[in-house]
């Protein structure tokens, strides 16, 4: 089988086209650099995507503190892991990288904190 | 009331300020001030908070906070100072700076002024949707702002007008919030954003995108109750009979970015009509001497990496003009074919050069050339040239052959 | 019981509170209706903002009586209440030598209505003073001015509610019954009221509550006109109104340009007869309209230079077909509504006339019974300040004073915190987002609110205590948030 994907891995979003027999890639062209062919891979194999969302802070300066995933997880799981990020509170202060949840779901990504939140006065 | 001298002032604390404050502080320049309208600084980047942001800068990708704290942080370490909740309310052709903050109207006299003021949204009103005006209609960076920085929910079923990035975003951040987003309808023939956001905003989800569309009415007496869209023709006209009613409480407009040039007005620099941005040269001065801008308010950018590293380019050239002056630049750069822009519109000729331009239409497989009195200087091959990626052409000063204007054209052979 | 007013007036728009202020010169005690989330909501805050010198309307009508009135007199109300106005004259201009005859038929009646300064001048004369205005000649009216129709309405309000009259917004009247002790029950969304009297100044409601009075003899005929408003780019291209030479078939005066106060233009409006009263929709093809007629007078209208456009509705007692004006009805109907005042179909030029129309109240008011004079009556009521207008030197005084005056919200119209606050906790306060941005202009200007409406919406909920789902936006039902994303 033959199919074209956008590169989503940089901004130059690259129009990569892969030909693949079940799972297996056969060949890949378009990519500018070796990432494009391990993106192709992987969306054919189990295609992954990081998320941002925000929790909700306590005794912070801000209501919310921005997070995103340390690792992307399987694109059919990201309404779980929502779900997940939607229940966590913080209180403040909260640094960038902070792990909030460890291990979501299992899944071998930590839910971390991406804006500092000092404790509100 | 007194005036207090700095040497320079720099109006706008997101990431072209930050950029431009650490780069000249690197280079030797004390007597820095950025003056920020908002209480922290960071500028827009605060409320993006997707990731996809430093590839270019830092190698690695980080949401818009954690790239706006790396130059924070910087700042913080050189010590510069920032004077926050302080808006600038005057910019004078000499360089008088007056601010505004709960400590009182402050007058600055700076021998250099860098504008980073970034850019706002286009607005409904500057579309001229007809229709009734509820409530629910958001601008996306608004929307984006509530939902990000002021934990307010906007809407349970939205309609995307315009396909810029930030609107691309929120379709999925509304999504990820249990939203249901209908579609994002373009009027253009082609997605005014980039590609990736197409893929994992819009595809990812299922959100339909939908070209040579738009809202042509805005129905609900209170809150938002429907838009009607319509097919538009070649010359972007709604064509009768193909109207459609989609039921929403949510329209965000992505329409366009206008660079935010009030201040450099007052102070007489002389904009671009095709960018909204001043007329700069190669060092980024522009018509006025002393007074330079880079980032969003020259002109709009694709991607912050390019922000700061223009913002750094910036100030080098500062630091060489308080201390040693710069070369006037004589050589116009114009623009033809299907070249929308280009930044510097200026060049002196004397040293190489790097062009930013972007393409008024996507192209495939096509040339862009540098011709000065009717001579092809230089031609560089594009196997794909999008309006909405912002892309670069070099010129080394050996290429030119006379002190006349050059121009920058697109051609399919 | 509850203890019944002396008068209640039926809506808040520009006449009501008008009738508010000057009836606060007597002893009693008064109230006002508004069914709106808001005071001037509707036609008061929905024109083209000018104060007209009165040779439009036929000559021994109310209109043209009030609206000269209205004019001659509107500097000491203007000076009492601290609104904006400023007397830039007018042009009506014409082209052909029909229109040269109609404009020596307008001179001539406002001579008759008694208006001062009329003159027919060439294109030397526009050249002077608004070169860029086309036309080869026109009827120059040294005495039309501009005016914030928001200032005037709220001056009117504020200084009402100073001098102890009583507002109650989100009060829409449903029923009035005259009960036999000679009370009317005026029942309303928010509750119900007893009064006295009952004045009805409900605008394009006004035939409504006249049938709830038993005066069934009005029908209004609602007729839209749209607008759209330019940026402030072009201040210095437009420095008074321009009109062409009105075709009174129409039932307006023509499509015109008009510059704010604040170096906005609006150009407008349409006159379009509809069907359902309450439709505030612009459509295509009328903004389209705009822009070729108004092109003929101003040829610089361009899509780049429109930041909004909106519609008002004229409360017509003419219909369709007909057109023109009827006379503005302000009557009492002893035998079907003692102490009653019934107003109906106040159209233009009611802003002008507003003044002159509560006067005309309080003398059907005199003929049934004596009012006493309120000795405390303080008819000065004054604008907050405002930090745009100051030089330096003041507005470094300002801060200093209150550190809210450092804080610009609206970058674009440089409103501070002090004055949006200020909207907020005045007399009267808004409690919507609109009612904030007529009351200081925040959200005014060319990014209408991008920047400055997610701190407006925060001061708002903070100030009143408002929950984020109820929080609104202008109008009943124009909430702005579902709720919060994170809930706590």
């Amino acid at each position: 089988m033959n199919k074209t994907f956008t590169c989503i891995l940089c901004p130059n979003g690259c129009e990569v086209s892969v030909s693949f027999r079940e799972t297996e890639v056969l060949s890949v062209t378009g990519n500018k650099c070796p990432k494009g062919a391990d993106y192709v891979k992987q969306e054919i194999q189990n295609p992954v995507r990081n998320i941002a969302s925000s929790v909700l802070v306590e005794n912070g300066v801000m209501p919310l503190c921005s997070v995103r995933l340390s690792a992307p997880v399987p694109k059919g799981r990201i309404f779980d892991v929502m779900a997940e990020i939607r229940k966590i509170r913080v209180t403040a202060p909260v640094r960038i990288g902070d792990i909030l949840l460890p291990d979501v779901l299992g899944l071998g990504s930590d839910v971390i904190a991406t804006r500092n939140v000092e404790r509100a006065v | 009331m007194k005036t207090i001298h700095k040497q320079v002032i720099i109006i706008g604390g997101g990431p072209g300020g930050l950029a431009a404050a650490a780069e000249l502080k690197k280079s030797g320049i004390d007597g820095i001030l950025i003056l920020e309208r908002e209480h922290w600084l960071g500028g827009i980047l605060r409320q993006c908070i997707h990731d996809g942001f430093g590839l270019t800068r830092f190698g690695e990708t980080l949401s818009g906070p954690e790239y706006a704290q790396r130059f924070i942080d910087q700042a913080e370490a050189l010590g510069i100072e920032a004077a926050t909740d302080t808006t600038v309310i005057s910019l004078s052709q000499d360089r008088i700076v007056t601010a505004v903050s709960k400590n009182g109207l402050v007058r600055y006299q700076a021998d250099a002024v860098i504008l980073t003021m970034g850019c706002r949204e286009r607005t409904r009103g500057a579309l001229s949707i007809p229709g009734e005006r509820p409530s629910g209609v958001f601008t996306a960076g608004v929307a984006q702002a509530y939902m990000n920085l002021k934990n307010k929910m906007i809407g349970r079923r939205a309609v995307i007008l315009g396909s810029g990035d930030i609107g691309m975003i929120m379709a999925r951040r509304l999504t990820l919030e249990g939203a249901k987003v209908e579609a994002v309808f373009e009027i253009q023939p082609y997605a005014s954003g980039l590609p990736r956001n197409i893929e994992q905003c819009l595809n990812d989800y299922g959100i339909p995108l939908y070209l040579s569309h738009t809202v042509t009415r805005i129905k609900g007496a209170g809150r938002l109750e429907a838009v009607e869209v319509s097919r538009v023709d070649e010359h972007l006209k709604p064509i009768p009979g193909t109207e459609q009613e989609y039921p929403c409480d949510t329209l965000i407009l992505s329409v366009g970015l206008i660079p935010e040039n009030e201040l450099s007005l007052m102070a007489g620099v002389q904009l671009d009509p095709r960018t909204k941005g001043a007329v700069v040269d190669e060092f980024y001065q522009t018509t006025v001497p002393g007074i330079f801008a880079a980032g969003n308010v020259l002109h709009v950018h694709d991607l912050v990496d390019f922000v700061s590293l223009e913002a750094e380019r910036l100030a080098k050239s500062v630091a060489a003009f308080l201390t040693d002056g710069l070369p006037a630049a004589g050589i116009q750069v114009e623009t033809g074919g299907l070249i929308g822009y280009t930044v510097p519109q200026k060049i002196t000729g004397k040293q190489d050069a790097v062009l930013f331009f972007r393409p008024r239409k996507p192209m495939r497989d096509c040339y862009v050339e540098i011709r000065q009195d009717e001579t092809c200087l230089l031609r560089k091959k594009y196997p794909r040239l999008l309006p909405a990626q912002m892309e670069t052409i070099s010129l080394p000063a050996g290429k030119l052959i006379s002190d006349s204007h050059i121009k920058v054209v697109t051609s399919l052979e | 019981m509850t203890q019944a007013y002396d008068v209640l007036i039926v809506g808040a728009g520009v006449i009501g509170c008008t009738v508010a202020r000057e009836l606060s010169r007597y002893r009693l005690s008064i109230c006002v209706a508004e069914k709106g989330p808001d005071i001037c909501m509707e036609t008061s805050n929905r024109n083209s903002a000018v104060l007209h010198a009165g040779f439009n309307n036929r000559p021994g009508s109310l209109m043209a009586k009030f609206c000269a009135e209205g004019n001659r007199t509107f500097d000491q109300v203007a000076a009492e209440l601290d609104i904006p106005f400023k007397r830039t004259g007018k042009l009506v201009v014409g082209f052909t030598p029909e229109d040269m005859e109609a404009l020596r038929g307008l001179k001539e009646q406002g001579e008759k209505n008694g208006i001062e300064g009329l003159e027919i001048v060439g294109r030397d004369f526009i050249d002077r003073k608004a070169p860029l205005i086309k036309g080869n000649f026109a009827m120059w009216s040294p005495t039309t001015a501009i005016l914030s129709p928001f200032q005037f309405t709220y001056g009117m309000a504020e200084n009402a509610a100073e001098n102890g009259v009583q507002f109650f917004c989100g009060s829409e009247v449903t029923g009035i019954f005259l009960e036999p002790d000679g009370i009317y029950t005026v029942v309303t969304k928010s509750g119900t009221f007893r009064s006295r009297w009952i004045i009805n100044c409900a605008g394009l409601g006004s035939d409504v509550i006249s049938s709830m009075l038993g005066i069934h003899d009005y029908t209004l005929y609602p007729c839209r006109g749209e607008y759209y408003i330019l940026d402030k780019k072009l201040k210095e291209m437009l420095p008074l109104p321009a009109y062409p030479v009105p075709n009174y078939r129409t039932g307006g005066l023509g499509i015109h340009l008009t510059p704010t106060l604040d170096g906005n233009i609006m150009v407008g409006p349409s006159t379009e007869y509809i069907d359902e009263r309450g439709d505030y929709s612009t459509t295509r093809r009328i903004l389209d309209l705009l822009i070729e007629d108004g092109s003929r007078i101003f040829p610089y209208l361009k899509q780049e230079y429109f930041i909004r456009s909106f519609a008002g509705i004229r409360p017509k007692l003419s219909p369709r077909g007909v057109g023109g004006y009827h006379d503005f009805v302000i009557e009492r109907r002893d035998d079907t509504a003692p102490r009653a005042v019934n107003l109906v179909g106040i159209e233009s030029p009611g802003l002008t006339s507003a003044v002159p129309i509560a006067h005309e109240v309080i003398r059907l008011i005199k003929e049934a019974e004596d009012l006493e004079e309120n000795p405390g009556f303080n008819p000065i009521r004054r604008r907050f300040p405002s930090f745009r207008d100051k030089s330096p030197e003041e507005q470094a005084r300002l801060i200093r004073e209150n550190p809210d005056y450092g804080e610009i919200i609206c970058r674009c119209e440089t409103i501070t915190r002090a004055e949006v606050l200020q909207a907020i906790r005045g007399p009267l306060g808004a409690r919507t987002v609109t009612g904030v941005k007529y009351r200081c202009r925040a959200m005014m200007g060319r990014c209408q609110g991008g920047y400055c409406q997610t701190r407006i919406t925060e001061l708002l909920m903070q100030e009143k205590g408002i929950r984020p789902e109820d929080l609104i936006y202008e109008r009943q039902g124009s909430y702005i948030f579902t709720g919060e994303v994170r809930k706590k």
